[in-house]
């Protein structure tokens, strides 16, 4: 396959999956006939009909607590949600049903819904279109969160979630759908769906990102060359359950870590990291790990935001700090 | 049909008789409508009778149970009894029933061991059964989540090609059971449009109560809840909640609508909840001896042993064989409540995941390494 985006490789993997699994139903406003609001399911009703892509009326609680019937019914739901803002009416649905129906039914009811989020910054848009609510999914027990960052990772990625049996947040870094090009290798063997890897070997500190933030980490390795600074850069890939063994076997050897998400920083994954990174490898350390991210105030308006997502040089900043202790 | 323009001068309330579809009355004499008919022959009638007496009986000995202490909280049924054996005889096996939490008499009908019921209240488990082996699913304390639930399965059912084929041990539907207080929610608006959209086979059964905890039908709507149907393109249709007849000519009706094909339906069964909400609230706080007192005289078991008397289709044998049944279930599930184990320490840390997750077994490893210490303890102690 040539070169593609973040937005045609989903496309390739939803259809890939659809095409493996005629269980495999898509779920969501306007993803039929247009093809979604960012085109990622594009062409997908028009070859697999309005029985398996549906466009739903626009009610987002109604679209989970249907997907959640129809996974009941065996069913692997593939649900739209527009934009990360308008994940909210859903809320109930998906933390006090999709999360739980596992465990209130002993591992008798099985949910493989995946709830695909466009989340982050960086688009220009009105308020509640550019919103990160990783951290509200990562912290509800039996929920899986990830998130990809690349169109390689994307294309595995989405056709790993509808696999898996458990409910899983599907996290696309929407400022990146129509960016970055990449070669997709179809007879690759993907990295397993739950683990974090590490995109570029450093040794002097670990910079760990996920979703929209791996590609502004690895500008700022590439820029901290010129100080004569090797970054290491960690895709997280997986929030919940989150993978640090890479993140832990990279800070014992550079001994200085980085957290940069578009999230808040407050009680955001970012502290999580930090938390256990302390933890495992407190002797290790020659800096506290640090974290750098969007302001705990509500996103602003388009034209701040460049002030409220960690650029390259806020990045930078925070790098530089850790090399101060 | 019902004009809907304009909304009703004042609600209904207890005392002023609605207008719904009754084939019972409360002295157990039989009325025909014009719309619905009960064709069941008196020993389904009895079976009727027995299920709602054998509900009953659930109802006060958990209530009791609740009171010993074994129960932590209960639902209470008492009253709805007609409402919920109608329904639950008004579906064919092969369709799911979606309940919420108080919809034990649905549960007898399906089959499910009444003492499964218990382990919720008491704080052994989330309810834990099998929704696969009875069609039934699981509790939902969430008001009104499973209506989007019996939606999406409905569609599924429908996706299926389970639906229209005119083969009636085949065709399925799904029953959304919720009450006057979930009819509030935004979800269950939501399903209504799902449905009626995507031509769902689904009944809404909304058993109105009249009480949401302390809070009357009035603060939930201005007009009867069945008149929401229309305006979402589906027959809405209000039957005596009271009378067991009518909820299941009502039920089957709906649903053999449903698996012909032809969409959605809600049952608004007009009944009231005599008891509490739940064991933990005080109705004596809140509403009218009155009121009580008037629906008393409704009673949904009362009319149909007046019936079936009137007919000479039961004797005082088979009334007392009956109470002798419900007492043998009443002492077990006294006996199997208070022997209900409480679950181990390290079943909290299962089924978090279908596949399991390294973060979650890390933390069963270490709370079991961490609980292992004090046994060791306990042992050498012993020595």
């Amino acid at each position: 396959m040539s070169k593609v985006t973040l937005a045609k490789a989903l496309n390739a993997g939803l259809r890939t999956a659809m095409e493996q699994d005629d269980k495999v139903v898509l779920m969501g406003e306007d993803v039929g006939r247009l093809g979604g609001v960012f085109r990622i399911t594009d062409g997908l009703q028009k070859d697999f009909g309005e029985r398996r892509v549906m466009d739903s009326p626009l009610a987002e609680s109604g679209i989970v607590g249907t997907a959640i019937g129809m996974a009941m019914r065996g069913y692997r739901p593939v649900v739209e949600i527009q934009f990360d803002g308008f994940v909210y009416p859903a809320y109930d649905q998906i933390v006090t049903q999709l999360a739980k129906m596992s465990y209130r039914s002993q591992g008798k009811v099985r949910l493989p819904v995946v709830i695909r989020i466009p989340f982050g910054g960086g688009i220009g848009a009105v308020e509640h279109h550019s919103e990160s609510p990783e951290a509200q999914f990562a912290h509800t027990p039996g929920l899986k969160v990830v998130a990809c960052s690349n169109p390689v990772d994307g294309y595995w990625m989405i056709q790993q979630a509808i696999a898996c049996d458990d409910p899983v947040i599907f996290l696309e870094p929407k400022r990146q759908y129509h960016g970055d090009k990449a070669e997709l290798d179809l007879d690759a063997t993907p990295d397993p769906l739950f683990t974090s890897t590490v995109v570029r070997r450093g040794d002097d500190v670990t910079l760990v990102a996920y979703g929209p933030m791996v590609r502004t980490a690895l500008a700022v390795a590439e820029a901290a060359v010129a100080d004569g600074r090797s970054v290491e850069v960690v895709d997280l890939r997986s929030l919940s359950p989150l993978d640090l063994g890479p993140v832990v076997e990279s800070a014992r050897r550079t001994g200085r870590v980085v957290v940069a998400h578009e999230a808040h920083v407050n009680l955001g994954m970012g502290a999580e990291v930090a938390a256990r990174v302390t933890e495992e490898c407190f002797f290790s350390l020659e800096a506290p790990v640090l974290r750098v991210g969007g302001f705990d105030t509500p996103y602003p308006a388009a034209r701040n935001e460049h002030h409220f997502l960690p650029d390259l040089d806020r990045v930078v900043d925070t790098v530089d700090r850790a090399f101060t202790f | 049909m019902t004009i809907l323009t304009g909304a009703p001068t004042a609600h209904e309330s207890a005392g002023c008789e609605p207008d719904y579809v009754q084939l019972l009355t409360p002295e157990g004499q039989r009325v025909e409508h014009d719309d619905y008919h009960f064709d069941g022959d008196d020993d389904l009638v009895r079976t009727f009778y027995r299920d709602m007496v054998l509900a009953r009986r659930v109802d006060t000995e958990a209530t009791a149970l609740q009171r010993h202490g074994e129960l932590g909280i209960w639902a209470q049924l008492l009253g709805q009894e007609a409402a919920q054996i109608g329904a639950g005889h008004g579906s064919r096996p092969q369709d799911f029933i979606f309940p919420t939490y108080r919809e034990h008499g649905v549960a007898l009908v399906r089959g499910l061991d009444p003492g499964r019921l218990l382990g919720l209240f008491r704080g052994v488990d989330h309810g834990g059964w099998d929704p696969a082996e009875h069609n039934f699913g699981l509790y939902t304390i969430v008001i009104g989540a499973q209506t989007l639930h019996a939606t999406g399965y409905a569609m599924g059912l429908s996706a299926d090609g389970l639906v229209g084929s005119g083969d009636v041990t085949r065709d399925a539907c799904t029953i959304a059971h919720f009450g006057d207080g979930a009819s509030s929610q935004g979800d269950v608006m939501e399903s209504f449009v799902f449905a009626a959209t995507y031509d769902a086979p689904v009944v809404f059964f909304c058993q109105n109560n009249q009480w949401a905890i302390s809070a009357p039908i009035e603060r939930q709507s201005r007009t009867p809840l069945h008149w929401r149907a229309p305006a979402f393109g589906f027959p809405g249709v209000r039957v005596d909640g009271n009378d067991v007849l009518a909820t299941y000519a009502v039920t089957r009706a709906a649903t053999d609508r449903a698996r012909a094909g032809e969409g959605p339906t809600l049952i608004e069964a007009y009944t009231y909840r005599m008891g509490a909400h739940t064991t933990t609230d005080d109705p004596t706080r809140y509403r009218s001896g009155a009121d009580v007192d008037a629906w008393r005289r409704k009673d949904p078991i009362a009319r149909v042993l007046a019936y079936l008397r009137s007919r000479d289709a039961v004797d005082d044998a088979f009334v007392a064989a009956l109470e002798a049944e419900a007492d043998d279930l009443g002492a077990d599930l006294r006996h199997r409540c208070r022997t209900m184990p409480d679950p181990s320490p390290l079943a909290m840390f299962d089924h978090v995941y279908a596949e399991a997750s390294p973060e979650v077994e890390a933390q069963r490893e270490g709370y079991a390494a961490y609980l292992a210490q004090f046994e060791l303890t306990g042992a050498e102690g012993d020595r």
